[in-house]
């Protein structure tokens, strides 16, 4: 019910006074109003500007946030009133929607900020008022529109293939986006390439070219040289069938493929061969023949797989097929009548052209899209008065849908170029991202390369440990928790794919990162090195096979198959010793070492008199499992 | 030729010229009212200041003008009653609202009318009923007024009411109130034999006290 229904309720219950003598049951016990019927002035303060209204104003919607007891959670009771940290110029349509009853859309306001304005004080859209719910609902149809695009074209083009992807997943893929792989790319120029020919040949075999010896006429190139046009005709359609195939082939869904406009196309371009090559040389037939070789002109619309203008244009028509009808409607009945009129104007003349009114058609069309051949003309009066009006009114009913067409296909083009430009930014928007999560990443390893992990007292804490402000100090106290959760570390990429490499031979060179320089953590029972090198194993019959780096890629983590690792044993593990670089598949310890806190199941390693080391691990997300230690000398 | 003719209207119309001709269609007749002062309507009705304020407030909220005519108060009265029509009974309504008989209710019109049916002794709400009751107002209700307003009040009920609603419900409700009202049998109600049957009825002096806590 509206605000000011409200107000007038109180007046409705008197007038019901005016029922009692005609009761014929008694009255039902009014409902007790246990509120206190003083109204009162409220104040509410969003960020800083103070508005005030009737405690009964905010009591006309009880399911909004200013309406319940919600907002009670924003009363600050210094300075008794009610605080909002939110937009104040939006808040001043929030609050005359209590007054009035009626909510309107601000229109130089965005409308994503407008909406979650509303939801924010718990206002359903819905109740905007006439006068603004058409704009309302326009502008929030286009940022959704906007939006679904903007994921679309995220996830159409740029996703990687999901890695154990069929060969016909891959091929669909690069069919449909060629700037994915080389291959593909080639493909699609070389269909692009025989396209153009097809459709080049197609015009210059009718030509006319130098007769041959001995004859008069001029011959039409097609016929001279039809060897030659013959054989470049079936190159072209050996290609184009080819790929029609493997579009086929490679298709998800084969019947929606089968159904789409581009293989129709597809089909109609090469169905002339195949049917002139089975059709016999009848006379007849070959006159029927000669018509379907039109078609053949339908292999330009190929062009459209390679051209993003003609596809805008396709779907611009598609899209404003109703207005079309209508101008094919209307100047359907235009000619109808204009033609009747001038036949039947002209009907008197001697030698006119006008013998019917389907002949008239044709005057009637020219006329009307102003183009006046000339080839028929009105003579008698009546005749040449109509006609002028005729051309009037063809420039008014052509002119009327155009403009919708324009607007159509400048709105799509633009929502195109938008698009575009949309993923130009994201990529920009991408990079940026991950350059701070690196920044953030490398703030941590700074922190602790420059002592900060250790416990320090204030005097000798670095100068620039202090100047870090308080999240920051949470922040890595947080990842050092972390740290400890785990007992890995935090490394950077570069030392990673640095270990990654010097365990080739499934040697943990404990390379401790020329970032940290621990002393004090405690967790680890093995005291860290404080040397920065790699360091070869005692028998040096290691080598760090550099060139082996490929298999690293591709090696992974048996952790069950770890048995007794010996070091002479090491050797000819290899191929077990997997070692996945990759982000997801989780690099593990390969050897461990006996020490307290680990529990490899393997323990029957000799204890080495080395200094273990800790293995880094630059993966420490869900690694709860044993500490890895690595001997080495 | 028409494309070019097209695309050149097109581009007028996207400048959007907004010339609208207010002038002819804003000739409403402003009529503002204004109420006598507070102190005055507070010696005049049974409500304190504070009370006429709010009233004043929501009033002056929903008629800028200060007055309500008799579309705004149907269509106001309405809104209470959706199942059925409210229409006739609000139309009595006003007529018994705007005792001066001007076309339309003041804010001491509602002022004083409220008063009378919350603030007011039993009498002057029986009196008050009475008029609204006696729609010619000459100072009797025969039968005829006492079938529209009950027909009245039953069109408010609507179509869909349990019992089913039989046609000469109405009628039989007003026999019924006659044969209670009426005391000299003569067809007509005067005001004396109104009030005093209703002041013999226990139900009715009950139920006059249920409105005192509106306001």
């Amino acid at each position: 019910m509206a605000a000011g229904v409200a107000t007038w309720l109180p007046f409705a219950r008197a007038a019901a006074v005016g029922w009692l003598p005609l009761a014929k049951k008694t009255m039902p016990k009014p409902p007790v109003d246990k509120k206190s019927r003083n109204d009162e002035i409220l104040i509410v303060n969003v960020s800083g500007l103070r508005f005030q209204t009737w405690k009964n104003t905010l009591d006309r919607y009880p399911d909004t946030l200013l309406g319940s007891s919600e907002k009670e959670f924003f009363y600050n009771e210094d300075t008794q009133e009610y605080f909002f940290d939110r937009d104040p110029e939006m808040f001043r349509h929030i609050l005359n929607f209590y007054r009035t009853g009626k909510l309107h859309y601000p229109r130089q306001e965005c409308i994503q900020a407008f909406d979650e304005e509303l939801a924010f004080y718990g206002i359903v859209p819905d109740i905007i008022g006439d006068c603004c719910m058409e704009e309302y609902r326009d502008r929030k149809k286009e940022n959704q529109e906007r939006l679904s695009e903007d994921t679309e074209a995220e996830m159409a083009t740029d996703t990687p293939l999901p890695p154990n992807s069929t060969p016909r997943e891959r091929l669909w893929r690069a069919f449909e986006n060629p700037h994915t792989s080389t291959m593909a790319l080639v493909f699609y120029y070389v269909t692009g390439f025989f396209i153009a020919v097809s459709v080049i040949a197609n015009v210059v075999e009718t030509v006319p070219c130098r007769p041959i010896k001995g004859s008069v006429k001029d011959l039409p190139c097609g016929e001279k040289y039809s060897v030659a046009f013959f054989c470049l005709d079936t190159a072209c359609v050996l290609i184009f069938t080819f790929e029609y195939l493997m579009r086929l082939f490679a298709a998800p869904n084969r019947c929606k493929f089968m159904r789409s406009v581009m293989s129709v196309i597809d089909v109609v371009a090469i169905m002339p061969y195949y049917i002139g090559l089975v059709m016999p040389e009848n006379e007849d037939v070959s006159g029927a023949f000669v018509t379907l070789r039109v078609f053949r002109v339908f292999r330009i619309f190929k062009f459209s797989r390679h051209s993003q203008g003609l596809r805008i244009l396709g779907y611009t028509l598609k899209s404003c097929a109703s207005e079309l009808g209508f101008l094919l409607f209307s100047l359907t009945m235009a000619i109808i009548i204009f033609a009747t009129v001038m036949f039947y104007a002209e009907k008197g003349t001697k030698g006119t052209n006008f013998t019917s009114i389907p002949a008239a058609f044709w005057y009637t069309i020219v006329t009307m899209t102003t183009l006046g051949y000339g080839d028929m003309v009105p003579n008698t009066i009546a005749g040449k008065i109509f006609g002028s009006i005729c051309s009037l009114s063809g420039v008014l009913v052509i002119a009327l849908p155009v403009p919708v067409i324009v607007s159509n296909f400048s709105r799509i083009y633009h929502q195109n170029q938008r698009a575009d430009k949309m993923r130009a930014q994201q990529k920009v928007r991408l990079a940026r991202i991950r350059l701070a999560k690196k920044g953030t990443t490398n703030a941590f390893l700074r922190y602790k390369e420059e002592g900060g992990l250790q416990d320090h007292d204030s005097d000798s804490a670095a100068l620039c440990l202090k100047n870090r402000s308080s999240f920051e100090h949470q922040h890595h106290h947080l990842l050092h928790c972390l740290e400890k959760t785990t007992n890995h570390e935090f490394t950077d990429e570069l030392t990673y794919s640095e270990m990654c490499m010097t365990e080739s031979v499934g040697y943990r060179t404990s390379r401790s990162t020329s970032l940290s320089s621990q002393q004090a953590v405690s967790s680890s029972c093995c005291p860290r090195r404080a040397k920065r090198r790699a360091i070869r194993l005692a028998n040096s019959t290691v080598s760090v096979s550099r060139g082996s780096v490929q298999e690293l890629d591709t090696l992974q983590v048996q952790k069950s198959s770890i048995g007794p690792q010996s070091r002479s044993s090491l050797n000819a593990r290899t191929e077990d010793l997997k070692l996945n670089c990759e982000q997801r598949d989780y690099t593990a310890a390969i050897i461990s070492i006996p020490t307290p806190p680990a529990n490899t199941p393997d323990e029957s390693l000799p204890p080495s008199p080395a200094v273990p080391g800790i293995l880094r691990n630059s993966r420490t997300t869900s690694y709860t499992q044993e500490a890895v230690k690595i001997s080495s000398l | 030729m028409g494309a070019v003719v097209g695309t050149l209207t097109m581009q007028t119309k996207q400048r959007q010229p907004s010339r609208d001709k207010v002038d002819d269609d804003l000739e409403m007749t402003m009529v503002c009212h204004r109420p006598e002062g507070l102190d005055q309507l507070e010696a005049q009705t049974n409500f304190s200041k504070r009370e006429l304020q709010v009233l004043y407030r929501g009033f002056k909220n929903e008629c800028p003008s200060g007055v309500v005519n008799e579309e705004t108060f149907k269509q106001i009265y309405s809104q209470f009653f959706p199942h059925g029509d409210a229409s006739t009974y609000a139309h009595y309504l006003f007529n018994a609202f705007d005792s001066a008989h001007t076309g339309s209710i003041k804010f001491e019109d509602f002022v004083t009318a409220l008063s009378i049916l919350l603030r007011g002794s039993t009498r002057e709400k029986l009196q008050w009923t009475f008029n609204l009751y006696d729609i010619n107002r000459d100072g009797y209700i025969n039968k005829e007024e006492m079938t529209d307003i009950v027909r009245a009040i039953y069109d408010m009920m609507g179509k869909y009411t349990y019992p089913v609603l039989k046609t000469d419900a109405p009628k039989q409700h007003v026999d019924t109130f006659f044969q209670k009202m009426d005391k000299n049998r003569d067809g007509v109600v005067t005001l004396d034999e109104f009030i005093l049957s209703c002041q013999e009825d226990e139900n009715i002096m009950r139920s006059l006290q249920l409105f005192e806590n509106v306001i």
